[in-house]
């Protein structure tokens, strides 16, 4: 490109940015009160300049690139993964291990395990989102509804009629799941943009309802008190009521509350692996076969005598349960639970996760749910520049990974090796 | 169940002899209209097992459409297509598609080829057999705990599609994705798919279709094959003459929706009625086709008549 050409390209950036920064940033009420405005041109011309800095840089590095012959997306970063590939079980144990020992650690405080459970929810969420979106190809908007119906049917199971939460989460599940078929009946001849917009819809309606059946959920209010989950009967409170144990008194140990968030980091980290194993199983029984085949084509695969109604709906019902293990986890973990916990942004960033790590990549999942959820925490302290981070972060893999961090597929089963992942032989 | 393709490959043809022609589906009246649009007009015809029945017409005669009525994609508007062979009878003009292709055991290929793509070719060729692995998965119960009875019928799917792909010499694609292979092996691999689920009515249209002359003779031997070997009726919409004119035994002539002639391939080349359909009355008709029908008339002439 021309240098006239990246002027023109970072001239036309930044009028965009004058547009835009006059009126959010050049102009603000002043803090005296009264209506009196102060106008800020400073602001605006950082603001032009460091847009037109920025596309003049970024049109002089990509013409740079053509010239050399650059391709987008990474290339390094595919070969390091192929590099890897071969690998695949020993890194997965090695990282399950790290995993599986963090909260043991000596450097392991509250904050970090905490941190590490809220990732998992995510990572066990994108899991089951990617049962929808990423195996049958189902955009679904609303998953979040279904977290919200598995932590709601925990606390009122739990509060009104007295249940364990290991008796619960079943239930719980399974009402999800109900939901998720609820739901996939009236979409069952959708597609696409129109099925996002319905899931959409339907992700409201649960938040709707939820704050105004005030009766039974206590509305925005919320729910309080949701009894903890216990370890074979042995309650994490300090002083236990009589007649019952603590952890700390059966083991001897100093109460510390660090163990109560222990325990719920291996409750989900169980749950997780759980999903994990489900759904990289199915994956390969003729189930998640049809699933991906009513994804690539839908014509085709009744031609070949494939129910669409059963297999729409066993997607939606298996990825909703599992939104519901998660969502009577959450409710738990939190010990309270009101709508507010359920809206569209949540969907979105289970969404972000799924097609951010590469659709149907259940290692890509990991990644994503790492980047986009621990990425804001660790930026508290950056305060308001947080979401600008979380933009750009999402903006950057979208740019240099169009496909999700690992878009690679690998095929369910193999010829000729009954364990898949032995290499076949003919495949490039 | 054994494997299919140890079926005898040299016993000749076990169904089409003498006296063995049986009558397998029967289309009778059979119309679809469009809003006002008569798309298939009045049609009636009917197709053996064992035998190769050619459908041809020119560009808008309706063969897709009679088509789409027979698979289920469309209900006819009126008529009747029933289906008569050793698995029961069915009326197919009211059963919903994948049942046909199910229960009623017909399965079809399309004009422009429909593989999952971003699937392997054998991920493809196991879908195919799909409603036979679901229920040795038990609803996918008996699968999830990786019990024996799901692994073997695993196994014999897998082999299933294997002999398949070994009937195609495509055994090395195997785990190729089927989307990025070319053209005509897409368009094989779509056979051999239909096939998978092991049908009785096997309807292909247009298979010939953007192959090139080398292809398009492995297609009918590979078509030929399969009348011989399973004695699966095939129904082949064709707008290669050459094609339709060597391998059918039977050929069925649309124009504008309505059949104007039925016959052996011999028979409709010289069929008055076919070559005004093909040629018209006026000037200015393709000429490919006219070349076409030359130069079959052509190799007749030479010797060279199936």
């Amino acid at each position: 490109m021309s240098l006239r050409g990246v002027l023109r390209e970072a001239g036309a950036a930044a009028f965009v940015a004058l547009a835009l920064a006059l009126p959010l940033a050049g102009v603000r009420l002043s803090d005296g009160g009264g209506d009196a405005l102060e106008f800020r041109p400073w602001w605006v011309v950082i603001a032009v300049a460091s847009v037109f800095a920025g596309r003049a840089a970024l049109a002089l590095w990509r013409s740079v690139g053509e010239g050399a012959g650059v391709p987008a997306g990474l290339p390094w970063f595919d070969r390091a993964v192929a590099r890897l590939t071969p690998h695949r079980t020993l890194l997965l144990g090695a990282f399950f291990l790290a995993v599986a020992v963090l909260p043991l650690t000596p450097f392991a405080d509250r904050r970090m395990v905490d941190l590490a459970t809220l990732v998992m929810i995510y990572v066990m969420l994108g899991w089951g989102l990617n049962i929808v979106v990423g195996l049958a190809g189902l955009l679904d908007l609303g998953y979040v509804a279904f977290y919200a119906v598995g932590a709601y049917s925990y606390t009122l199971l739990a509060i009104h009629f007295d249940l364990g939460f290991w008796a619960c989460l079943p239930l719980a599940g399974a009402f999800a799941a109900l939901f998720g078929v609820l739901l996939g009946f009236p979409v069952l001849r959708l597609r696409g943009d129109y099925l996002a917009i319905v899931t959409l819809g339907f992700g409201e309606m649960v938040r709707i309802v939820l704050i105004n059946f005030s009766s039974l959920t206590r509305g925005s209010e919320g729910i309080t008190r949701i009894p903890a989950p216990s370890f074979f009967g042995l309650s994490f409170t300090a002083n236990p009521a009589p007649g019952e144990e603590a952890f700390h008194q059966f083991f001897g140990l100093p109460f510390a509350g660090i163990h109560k968030l222990i325990f719920l980091y291996y409750i989900i980290l169980v749950l997780a692996l759980l999903t994990h194993l489900f759904s990289e199983r199915i994956r390969r029984l003729p189930v998640g076969r049809a699933w991906e085949a009513l994804r690539e084509d839908e014509i085709a695969s009744r031609a070949l005598g494939l129910n669409p109604v059963l297999i729409k709906l066993s997607a939606f019902g298996l990825g909703a349960m599992f939104a519901g293990f998660a969502g009577s986890f959450f409710a738990t973990r939190q010990g309270f639970i009101n709508p507010s916990s359920f809206t569209f942004i949540e969907s979105a960033i289970i969404l972000a996760i799924v097609v951010l790590g590469g659709m149907g990549s259940q290692v890509g999942v990991i990644c994503a749910a790492i980047v986009l959820i621990l990425l804001p925490e660790l930026a508290r302290d950056l305060a308001e520049f947080r979401m600008l981070l979380f933009g750009g972060a999402m903006v950057l893999i979208m740019v240099w990974r169009p496909r999700g961090i690992l878009a690679h597929r690998a095929p369910s089963i193999r010829l000729g090796a009954a364990a898949p992942g032995r290499a076949g032989g003919s495949a490039p | 169940m054994t494997m299919p393709l140890a079926a005898d490959r040299g016993g000749g043809r076990p169904e089409a002899g003498a006296g063995g022609r049986r009558t397998m589906l029967e289309i009778e009246h059979l119309s679809m209209f469009f809003e006002g649009i008569t798309a298939v007009d009045d049609v009636s015809f009917s197709a053996d097992r064992g035998r190769i029945t050619g459908i041809i017409g020119p560009n808008g005669a309706g063969k897709t459409t009679v088509f789409n009525c027979i698979t289920g994609f469309y209900r006819p508007s009126v008529g009747r297509i029933a289906l008569t062979h050793e698995g029961g009878a069915f009326l197919l003009e009211r059963m919903e598609g994948f049942r046909i292709a199910r229960h009623a055991g017909v399965a079809r290929t399309f004009q422009n080829v429909r593989l999952f793509p971003r699937m392997t070719v054998l991920e493809n060729l196991l879908v195919a057999q799909h409603a036979k692995l679901m229920r040795a998965s038990a609803f996918s119960v008996a699968g999830l705990l990786g019990l024996r009875s799901y692994r073997e019928a695993e196994a014999e799917a897998v082999a299933t599609a294997e002999g398949w792909l070994g009937r195609l010499g495509l055994t090395a694609l195997a785990d190729r994705e089927a989307g990025t292979l070319a053209h005509g092996l897409q368009r094989k691999i779509e056979i051999a798919r239909a096939m998978c689920t092991e049908p009785k009515l096997l309807c292909l249209d247009e298979p010939a279709a953007g192959l090139n002359p080398r292809e398009s003779e492995e297609l009918n031997r590979l078509l030929l094959g399969i009348r011989n070997d399973f004695g699966t009726g095939i129904l082949l919409i064709e707008h290669d003459m050459s094609v339709v004119m060597k391998i059918s035994d039977h050929v069925v002539v649309l124009d504008h929706g309505a059949k104007i002639a039925e016959g052996t391939p011999a028979e409709m080349r010289n069929d008055p009625a076919v070559i005004r359909a093909y040629l018209g009355e006026e000037e200015g008709i393709p000429e490919i086709v006219a070349g076409d029908i030359a130069r079959d008339r052509a190799e007749d002439r030479e010797g060279g008549a199936p």
